[in-house]
């Protein structure tokens, strides 16, 4: 359980988070969003007690992260940006100094070191030195460390930067694999992330919290929610702007636009549009090459927001055939 | 006291891992040795004690204990690891004070490893071992004191280069205000109680007796205070700049 309460850092003159407040639950991993910059590491850093904060706190599991520092930072891990580690010591002996500093003794340090280098499939290069590793091991090594001491509390600045595809996809599952009893924090800007892992998702931008929301939430704000995309037969002679402006007529279309052979129509409010432009493609007898409804689109949605350019749809107007997809 | 043993056995590991520390031991005995017998002329001199050997110390460290000391913190800023380090369970005093007592361990090696010229010095004539004993100790003390000097410094900067630097300096001007003729420039422009006062801040006062064998306990308290006070100082730079 970690409450964070008008939590705030300030460089000089320059505010890095300001009055950043939230609360996550055990058994949620949050979705720490925002672009560069706006401020996620910083509140990391606050959290995991490596910065004090200026002003405002945190309580982690009963702990204030101000006056109850290494309380915190026993029972937290903790993966750094970048996941750092020590270039000149091998895989083992970086997990078993964290492993005594933690106060662990020899046989328990022993069989800890062993369980996280078999969860992150360290075997191969367990006696190497961690400066000789591929980015992909040094940020599983940097996870191991994170989850050695079976922490109830994990935070994890942008795990899976810079891995590859294979790589991201084990790391999200050891994410979820944890997930069940203990409070995750994960950092990113890989927004298919935030739908892949998160259970909640907040975005932060110039320090403050500008929104908080599941992913489905934070993807119903999208304009294109609900939105129907028809690709049109290139061969068909079909022409993609004949095609927007008879649908433009549609009384549940708000608006048309036309990418290439694209042809995107937007909802006016709470309505069937899915249907109403299905009659349509079997009343004109069009030949389409695909036809979906857009659940929305989560960069759109992070633009829209971490810019303030736009209006964000209300978060309550929630809709009941979101997932709804088809194929023509 | 767990963590600090833990960090001290992790710096000294990653000592003894890369080149680093046998390049230094090599560079320290071949130093220590030439000066002695080429500078010091150990054997023309004709008397059995360690004189030449203790003399030159504190210009030998001027150099080598900045040398072990730049990398402290310098690294640590600038791989990251310093997060990694002070997000465990570790306060900051532990920290600095178990990267210090590693590196002051290793140095106490180096010069434990000067011990063959002791024995030689047994073998040749009939020294006051208990005056060479304190000596050695003395210079053990003042390499601590370099090293705090280079430790704080190291902490401002995560250029290691200038961490070196920035203690050479500093180590040489605590070194020059005790050279006589530097002392009396200035008497020409200050009072004399404010000279005073700055030649006693010297690291060169005060080993000079301790080099001789004789132990002051005003000689002891300087090295101890100015330990003391540069790794506070140390600490205050780690607190507050370590996100830098």
């Amino acid at each position: 359980m970690i409450e964070v309460q008008a939590l705030t850092r300030r460089y000089g003159f320059f505010t890095a988070v300001d009055h950043l407040s939230f609360n996550v639950t055990a058994g949620e991993v949050l979705g720490f969003l925002g672009p560069n910059g706006a401020g996620k590491s910083t509140s990391m850093k606050m959290l995991t007690g490596f910065l004090a904060p200026s002003s405002g706190t945190a309580i982690i599991n009963g702990h204030d992260i101000r006056s109850e520092r290494i309380a915190v930072q026993r029972l937290i891990g903790y993966l750094p940006e970048g996941a750092p580690l020590y270039g000149e010591m091998t895989v083992t002996q970086m997990l078993k100094f964290a492993g005594q500093i933690r106060g662990m003794n020899g046989a328990e340090c022993q069989r800890a070191v062993d369980q996280a280098i078999e969860r992150l499939n360290l075997q191969k290069v367990r006696h190497q030195p961690t400066d000789t590793l591929s980015k992909g091991f040094k940020r599983r090594v940097g996870l191991a460390l994170a989850i050695l001491h079976n922490p109830k509390v994990l935070v994890m600045d942008e795990p899976t930067d810079g891995l590859d595809p294979n790589q991201k996809h084990e790391v999200r599952n050891l994410i979820q694999e944890m997930a069940a009893d203990r409070t995750i924090i994960v950092s990113t800007h890989i927004l298919e992330e935030v739908e892949a892992v998160c259970s909640r998702a907040i975005i932060i931008a110039g320090g403050k919290l500008v929104a908080d929301d599941t992913p489905a939430g934070l993807i119903r704000r999208s304009r294109f929610h609900n939105a129907v995309s028809l690709s049109v037969a290139e061969d068909s002679g079909l022409d993609a702007r004949q095609v927007a402006s008879i649908l433009s007529e549609l009384p549940e279309a708000a608006n048309v636009e036309v990418n290439g052979v694209e042809v995107t129509v937007f909802p006016d409010g709470d309505v069937d549009l899915l249907s109403a432009v299905n009659n349509k493609r079997d009343e004109h007898h069009w030949q389409v090459k695909s036809m979906r409804l857009e659940a929305g689109r989560m960069d759109e949605v992070f633009r829209q927001i971490t810019l303030g350019s736009g209006q964000a749809a209300p978060t309550g107007a929630s809709q009941q055939n979101n997932n709804k997809q088809e194929a023509a | 006291m767990n963590a600090i043993k833990t960090i001290l056995r992790r710096e000294l590991l990653g000592y003894f891992s890369t080149p680093v520390a046998w390049v230094f031991l090599v560079i320290f005995l071949v130093l220590t040795n030439a000066i002695t017998f080429v500078v010091g002329n150990y054997y023309e001199r004709g008397i059995a004690d360690m004189q030449p050997f203790f003399v030159y110390h504190p210009w030998l460290y001027l150099f080598l204990v900045p040398a072990i000391a730049m990398r402290l913190w310098a690294e640590e800023r600038k791989s990251g690891t310093i997060e990694f380090l002070l997000t465990l369970p570790v306060t900051a005093s532990q920290a600095v004070i178990g990267k210090f007592l590693a590196a002051w361990l290793f140095l106490g090696l180096a010069l434990a490893l000067t011990v063959p010229l002791w024995i030689t010095v047994n073998v040749l004539g009939d020294p006051d071992n208990g005056s060479i004993f304190t000596a050695y100790v003395g210079s053990w003390l003042m390499a601590g004191a370099y090293l705090s000097i280079g430790s704080c410094l190291s902490s401002l900067t995560r250029n290691q280069v200038v961490a070196f630097i920035l203690a050479v300096v500093t180590c040489l001007v605590l070194l020059l205000i005790g050279l006589t003729p530097v002392a009396g420039f200035f008497r020409i422009l200050l009072p004399q109680a404010f000279v005073d006062g700055i030649v006693s801040l010297s690291m060169l006062t005060h080993f000079d007796a301790i080099s001789k064998g004789v132990l002051d306990l005003r000689d002891l308290l300087y090295y101890f205070l100015m330990i003391g006070f540069w790794l506070c100082a140390n600490l205050i730079v780690v607190e507050l700049r370590k996100a830098d």
